[in-house]
């Protein structure tokens, strides 16, 4: 509709006459007949899982205009970490991404054995793969089932959800938590798997797929669920890679880069499995990249259970790796040992590392650089849902309000890892 | 007087009810318990609710109009109530030499009413949202207004097939009407695109899943009734189950045969009349609880339409689809005779 359609319908509409037009002397112009309304989406509002705002300029219920606002929950992590000894930062990075705090969590500990380098062995390296795999399992199911929710559909995300629960279970069993886990120490891990945790592993695998396909059989090929996600929050793969996109959002606009391919670390060239590629860029993408991520992440758990290495489950690194406890107590090298990591008192290599993971949502990278302290001198995480974020305005301007809160969903912006 | 009353003591405890059995069929769905804790089986639970409705502390925005604000919901709450008046239990029965007919009103334009007083209901919504002043529920208003409209178009016309057939406004005549064939002529049998339009028209009135886009809470907050709170917000949620009712009783009525159901008549020959009436009224209500249990199932197992989705289905699929059903009935009605 043009200005003028609109204005002569306002004219009828309203019973005014041509004359209306000139107030004060002054012809009303386009701008001034077209009424925007401002519209507060967020800090705290059930569709942004989490807490930031978008001031919304709205054309009835198409967005004009978006501003998002961040920092609501920022805490200044890469300052705090600046103040912290190496071991005492993973309590930190946990509540980066909380719905996969284990990968951030692996991530920095890759980042300070890259550092220190400290080479792990296999086994630690296919350990920490399967609790990386579960954990992007766990992040993927929050995403897509938050986007089934906020089309309307709640029960698929109620399947699912319980089988985030076994995941979380798998979590306790290794590591006594649950949602910021702190799962992983420099070097390995603070104990071995159980048999038990090997059993649940197992029971998951046989499991999971059962519901995994029931949820796709309910949301997947729905049609009111398709309307809704295709062709909504649309990003070429040009725009995606200048605004430096990276995981399952790139990947569903139409470029293949993961990171675990294309630099392996933790022997993930040791793996065979897919990556999922979409073409439009859109949620339904986004959405059915995630569900075959699930799938592939599946029989990467698989591989790893199956070819499990013997060895330890820590490296060899006494200056990082707390000693025992019996060695504590029992022997005087265990007890200065000890007593040094806690109080952060060894001192590190000086130098400058950069180390990236693929996280739940993106390329999760640390720049940590050392002065050869204690602690790092300067420390800054990448941060894939920051830069989702930005391109958030750009990716909901025209569409609608629903579209609005469907794209942040499938998107999988963690406010978390937003504001750090 | 008594059939007033004690219709408008059924359509609460069986709106009532709805809310419990809405939250057990949603996690009967979703693999949960539900509520289980007030009374046997949690059957206590919409007392519960109500009291817990009641006692809460009563919000009313100053910059709300307070007089629109209080009157949105109990508008909404009137006009729910008032449609079940028309609606026909069951044959009529004698009592004491006289015949009491097993329905308030037998009005002549029994159809034509439901559909005024149901488009009356848009004013509550409208009125609530609007005196509301928050952008969320002027929304929600503004959206439940558009859809409740759009499709009353296309139930209308539907309807008008079944008044085509059966050439009477009353409900009771239209019940009866399907008396045939051992209590088998059903409507639907007839008019199975009719009864589908009238079907989604239903949802779309009733603001239920999936076009609960007034209320979407992941969109909307709240929707119309986002300022709302204690026994206010109650009309508001209670008028929905309210008419989740009365649109399974009107589905039932025009096209699952009303109180009629099959070898009726060779019950009817073998039992006495007060027993028939309750056999039928325990038929007429069992078809609206399997159409509520209906309406629930399609609530938990799809997603919601975007608005404009919902328009195009509404005026450009819906409403020619309507009108092809009354043109094909017309005709086929014309070359019978």
């Amino acid at each position: 509709m043009t200005i003028q359609e609109l204005i002569k319908m306002i004219n009828i509409s309203g019973g005014s006459s041509e004359h209306d037009h000139i107030m004060h002397g002054k012809e009303i112009t386009e701008k001034e007949i077209k009424q925007y309304n401002f519209l507060n989406l967020g800090p705290t509002h059930p569709a942004t899982h989490g807490i930031f705002q978008n001031v919304l300029k709205m054309d009835g219920e198409i967005i004009v205009d978006a501003e998002p606002t961040i920092g609501y929950i920022h805490r200044a992590f890469e300052k705090l970490a600046e103040h912290r000894p190496f071991y005492q930062i993973p309590t930190i990075t946990d509540r980066l991404n909380y719905c996969s705090a284990p990968i951030n969590n692996i991530g920095w500990h890759l980042t300070v054995e890259k550092l220190l380098k400290i080479e792990t062995p296999k086994r630690v390296d296919y350990l920490r793969v399967i609790i990386m795999e579960l954990a992007r399992i766990a992040d993927h199911i929050v995403c897509n089932s938050v986007i089934a929710v906020d089309t309307g559909a709640l029960t698929g995300f109620l399947y699912v959800f319980q089988w985030r629960e076994k995941i979380y279970e798998i979590y306790e069993q290794i590591c006594g938590a649950r949602l910021t886990t702190n799962i992983g120490r420099i070097g390995g891990f603070e104990r071995d798997f159980s048999e038990n945790v090997f059993l649940n592993i197992n029971s998951f695998l046989k499991e999971f797929p059962k519901v995994l396909s029931e949820f796709e059989k309910l949301v997947m090929r729905n049609r009111i669920f398709m309307d809704r996600t295709i062709d909504v929050g649309k990003i070429t793969p040009e725009r995606a890679l200048e605004y430096s996109f990276s995981g399952p959002n790139l990947r569903a606009a139409g470029v293949d880069y993961d990171v675990r391919v294309m630099s392996p670390y933790c022997s993930y060239e040791d793996f065979d499995f897919k990556i999922p590629v979409g073409t439009a860029g859109d949620s339904y993408d986004r959405f059915c990249v995630r569900q075959e991520e699930m799938w592939q992440s599946l029989s990467i758990i698989q591989q790893a259970v199956q070819n499990m290495p013997q060895g330890s489950y820590h490296a060899d690194v006494p200056e990082f790796y707390l000693p025992p406890k019996e060695e504590v107590y029992g022997s005087m090298e265990g007890l200065i040992w000890h007593f040094k990591i806690v109080m952060g008192e060894i001192d590190v290599p000086k130098g400058q590392v950069y180390h990236s993971v693929e996280g739940g949502n993106g390329e999760l990278g640390f720049y940590l650089v050392s002065d050869g302290g204690r602690q790092p001198y300067r420390l800054h995480f990448r941060r894939p849902s920051f830069i989702y974020y930005q391109a958030y305005p750009e990716m909901i301007v025209g569409s609608m309000l629903s579209d609005a809160i469907l794209t942040m969903s499938s998107m999988n912006v963690i406010a978390g890892e937003l504001d750090a | 007087m008594v059939l007033v009353l004690v219709l408008f003591l059924v359509s609460i405890t069986i709106a009532a009810y709805s809310t419990f059995s809405e939250r057990k069929v949603a996690a009967f769905i979703q693999d949960r318990l539900g509520p289980n804790r007030a009374g046997p089986f949690g059957l206590l639970q919409p007392l519960a609710d109500g009291v817990k409705m009641i006692m809460k502390e009563e919000i009313i925005p100053t910059t709300s109009n307070t007089i629109l604000f209080v009157g949105g919901p109990a508008i909404t709450m009137i006009t729910a109530l008032m449609t079940s008046a028309v609606i026909p239990w069951g044959p009529s029965i004698t009592i004491a030499g006289q015949k009491v007919a097993l329905q308030v009103a037998d009005i002549n334009v029994g159809v034509l009413y439901v559909m005024g007083v149901v488009s009356l209901g848009v004013y509550g919504i409208m009125i609530g949202g609007w005196a509301s002043n928050n952008k969320f529920a002027l929304l929600g208003a503004v959206r439940a207004s558009t859809q409740m409209i759009s499709y009353e178009l296309a139930m209308g016309m539907s309807v008008i097939a079944i008044i085509m057939t059966t050439g009477s406004l009353s409900i009771g005549n239209i019940v009866h009407h399907q008396n045939g064939w051992h209590g088998m002529e059903w409507n639907i049998i007839a008019q199975p695109l009719g009864f589908l339009i009238f079907l989604i028209c239903a949802f779309a009135e009733c603001n239920r899943t999936p076009f609960d886009l007034p209320e979407s809470e992941t969109e909307l907050v709240g929707g119309y009734h986002t300022e709302y709170s204690s026994m206010k917000l109650g009309f508001y949620l209670f008028a929905e189950y309210v008419n989740m009712f009365i649109s399974s009783a009107m589905i039932t009525c025009l096209y699952f045969g009303g109180y009629n159901f099959p070898l009726m008549d060779w019950v009817q020959s073998n039992t006495n009349e007060i027993w028939f009436a309750l056999i039928c009224v325990g038929v007429f209500l069992a078809k609206i609880i399997f159409f509520i249990f209906f309406f629930m199932w399609i609530r938990w197992t799809i997603p919601r339409f975007r608005f404009d989705q919902l328009m195009n289905l509404g005026w450009k699929v819906l409403l020619p689809l309507s009108i092809l059903n009354m043109l094909l009935t017309g005709a086929f009605i014309i070359f019978n005779q």
